[in-house]
């Protein structure tokens, strides 16, 4: 996926002028902060548990090395294999030659947001292999060859008419006219035509939402069963995740588990919590035949050490971006890349660079919603601010942005001169204002007056008038 | 009225923008604080907490007006901000700015425990149950993001104006979700704070409320100039004007003395 995050503006400008999108976000995300707060007043201890998944990740995240090579040496005691990725392309070139030894054609694929950072379907499909999205929201964007727009509701941007619309165009091989209104209908559709797909394919790849340690399991979690039949009907399974995605232990996993599915969708669990451990055993009554974990770093172990380590807590739950106002306004796609709303915000940065998505930690108005619900208390906010920091710092922050800040900041410090500048300024704009309450337009201010009217000042400053009570003996 | 040798002395950290905008939050603020019995100072060497700077990645800046401020309030019994998000600056940021300072540190920490947002200081620290004000309207309250999360200001204010004669509360059914002012955010991205601040102003309109009051001006000026552009009639003040019983003394954020309100 090619990153259009340095058009932030635009493509949020373009999002708040799509109705359709408008009428879509207005009602989407509301139902994910109601029930995330039912669920969280449900469980007593879930404060306690917040504190004791931040603790369990920044444990992992001190002994990442440790942990790491202990998943491996359970993984491969089991008869799977394990393979080590610094980079996308890495990750691609051991997917595609896994699927090249067992001569594959048909790939399925369970939810995986890594799979969108490495941009593994372009890559199979270029070298001739069929991948099939099996989660219904990545299968309805993978029909309209659109990026997800969330990371747990990949098509959240679009109405049920839109994915009949879509349905209608693709599966050509249904009657045109049938009826397709209501939701079960269309999940019937989907099921209908997936179900064919899972059992032409050789290879299902999947993502993790843990790896375990001490067991060598990977754990995904899901609402449709479908990486259930992703990774249990081909003969290969490739699991796909980031260095990070490591607990310790199968309790740590249970933690982090009641935190995911109460964040996400403010379910007590999901429908379906699936551990893989290892490939098939003879006496398995199915199960696939190699059991491949491509581990990837893609330039997560050189936060760690930093001021942005925390953010690798992150489970992806998405409960930062459903509470977030500004993804609530513009939707995910105006992020540009893989991961939206505050999480992308802090991710973005580190994987594309600053030059690329420097907008994104900018584009927040600090309202700390997000860090007040994510899971693992990551403290998204001040991890956007020390982007800005770096931005700053490397002068990429716009110099009519500096230059204001400067002049400002030399006032600041001169506080007789600051008081003097201030009193003339308010009389002037109360001199321009004639009286009015308020501005319309005001020069230089065009970003505040295009939407709004400025309040007018009331005309001397306090510490005017308050010198002034003070001269009269109050 | 209490005791002069018992009278805490408190220093009003006025605020940009009261002290631009509307210098009636800042008198209000000293009335409150004088009613409950304290002696007010407004230290002539404060300018501005840093946010700005704090919040555009110019950390060196505002460590500096950090050290400053502190400066400026050192000897105060308390420090008094009719701002949460001023307040938290002081609060939670500077110790966070200054931290490892041998110097700077526990001064900053010393700063940050003497200083309190003005309502949370009446009820929390001085013990008000009530202020001798009347208030005639449907009032509905937008909880500022900086005073709500990180100072914890969200039922303080409603107490106190529950006890203010004539006020009626209309609850503000998103009154935690942001305003879209966010300080220079609403200026780097119009378009995205414009849908936020009509959002808030939908909101307002259906509450049926005649008042909108807040603790922070830079969301009452946002949330003002979005109401007078589109001509609603709702007034907008600061919670500080209704509690101190001085709405006689302005017309409401964004009106003239003409439009009355």
């Amino acid at each position: 996926m090619h990153p259009t995050t340095h058009a932030f503006p635009e493509n949020a400008r373009r999002a708040l002028s799509d109705e359709r999108l408008q009428r879509v976000l207005a009602t989407a995300g509301i139902g994910f902060i109601e029930r995330r707060r039912k669920a969280a007043e449900r469980l007593p201890e879930f404060e306690e548990l917040r504190d004791r998944g931040r603790d369990i990740k920044n444990h992992v995240l001190e002994n990442l090395d440790l942990y790491l090579e202990r998943f491996e040496e359970a993984v491969v005691g089991q008869g799977g294999h394990v393979h080590w990725c610094a980079t996308a392309v890495d990750a691609r070139d051991a997917i595609l030659s896994i699927c090249r030894s067992v001569d594959a054609k048909t790939v399925t694929k369970g939810k995986s947001m890594i799979a969108e950072e490495i941009g593994i379907n372009d890559h199979l499909e270029a070298a001739g292999l069929t991948p099939v999205e099996t989660d219904l929201g990545e299968y309805i964007i993978q029909l309209r060859k659109e990026p997800p727009s969330h990371i747990i509701a990949p098509a959240m941007h679009l109405s049920k008419k839109d994915v009949a619309d879509t349905f209608r165009a693709v599966h050509t091989e249904l009657p045109p006219d049938r009826v397709l209104e209501e939701p079960t209908v269309l999940i019937a559709e989907a099921r209908g035509v997936l179900r064919r797909r899972f059992q032409q394919a050789d290879v299902g790849i999947t993502g993790a939402n843990l790896m375990v340690a001490e067991t060598g399991s990977t754990v995904i979690v899901t609402n449709e069963g479908n990486g259930d039949l992703t990774q249990t009907l081909p003969r290969v399974h490739i699991v796909l995740a980031t260095v990070e995605k490591i607990v310790p232990t199968l309790e740590d996993a249970q933690t982090v588990l009641r935190l995911l599915a109460r964040s996400a969708t403010g379910q007590e669990a999901s429908a379906y919590t699936t551990f893989s451990t290892g490939p098939r055993r003879p006496e398995d009554a199915d199960g696939p035949e190699q059991f491949h974990v491509v581990i990837l770093d893609n330039g997560r172990t050189a936060l760690l050490g930093t001021e942005f380590q925390e953010v690798l807590r992150c489970i992806r739950c998405g409960a930062c971006m459903n509470h977030c106002p500004v993804y609530g306004a513009v939707g995910g796609h105006a992020y540009g890349w893989v991961y939206p709303g505050p999480i992308g915000a802090v991710m973005q940065p580190a994987l594309l660079g600053l030059a690329e998505a420097r907008h994104l930690p900018n584009a927040s108005t600090f309202c700390g919603r997000c860090e007040a619900v994510c899971p693992m208390r990551i403290p998204l906010p001040k991890m956007m601010r020390h982007w800005r920091e770096t931005e700053f710092a490397e002068r990429l922050t716009p110099p009519a942005m500096r230059r204001g800040l400067a002049l400002w900041a030399w006032f600041a410090r001169r506080p007789a001169l600051y008081h003097h500048a201030a009193g003339l300024a308010v009389r002037a704009l109360r001199l321009l204002g004639g009286g009015k309450g308020r501005f319309a337009r005001l020069p230089l201010a065009n970003g505040w007056t295009a939407h709004r009217d400025l309040p007018a000042p009331q005309g001397r400053t306090f510490q005017q008038l308050w010198a002034e009570r003070q001269r009269n003996g109050r | 009225m209490v005791e002069t040798r018992a009278r805490p002395r408190v220093g009003l950290f006025v605020t940009c923008l009261v002290d631009l905008f509307r210098p009636t939050v800042g008198f209000a603020a000293v009335k409150l604080l004088e009613d409950a019995g304290c002696v007010v100072e407004v230290p002539a060497a404060q300018t501005c907490c840093g946010q700005p700077a704090f919040n555009a990645g110019d950390r060196a800046t505002a460590t500096d007006l950090a050290r400053r401020t502190i400066a400026a309030f050192e000897g105060f019994d308390h420090v008094v901000v009719p701002s949460g998000s001023c307040g938290g600056q002081i609060k939670r940021h500077y110790p966070e700015l200054l931290a490892g300072d041998p110097l700077w540190e526990p001064r900053a920490r010393d700063l940050a425990g003497r200083t309190h947002e003005l309502v949370s200081f009446l009820t929390d620290v001085l013990g008000v149950a009530g202020v001798d004000a009347r208030y005639e309207g449907t009032v509905t309250y937008h909880d500022s993001c900086s005073g709500l999360r990180e100072l914890g200001i969200k039922a303080q204010p409603r107490r106190l104006l529950r006890g203010v004669d004539g006020v009626r509360i209309a609850e503000l059914p998103s009154a935690e979700v942001c305003c879209g002012f966010g300080g220079t955010f609403c200026v780097k991205y119009p378009d995205v704070s414009n849908r936020m601040v009509e959002a808030k102003a939908a909101e307002v309109a259906a509450t049926g409320a005649d008042t909108l009051l807040a603790g922070d001006m830079g969301c009452l000026l946002n949330i003002a100039g979005k109401l007078s552009r589109q001509g609603s009639a709702v007034r907008v003040r600061h919670v500080a004007e209704v509690l101190a019983g001085m709405t006689g003394d302005a017309p409401p954020i964004g009106r003239s003395p003409g439009e009355g309100g």
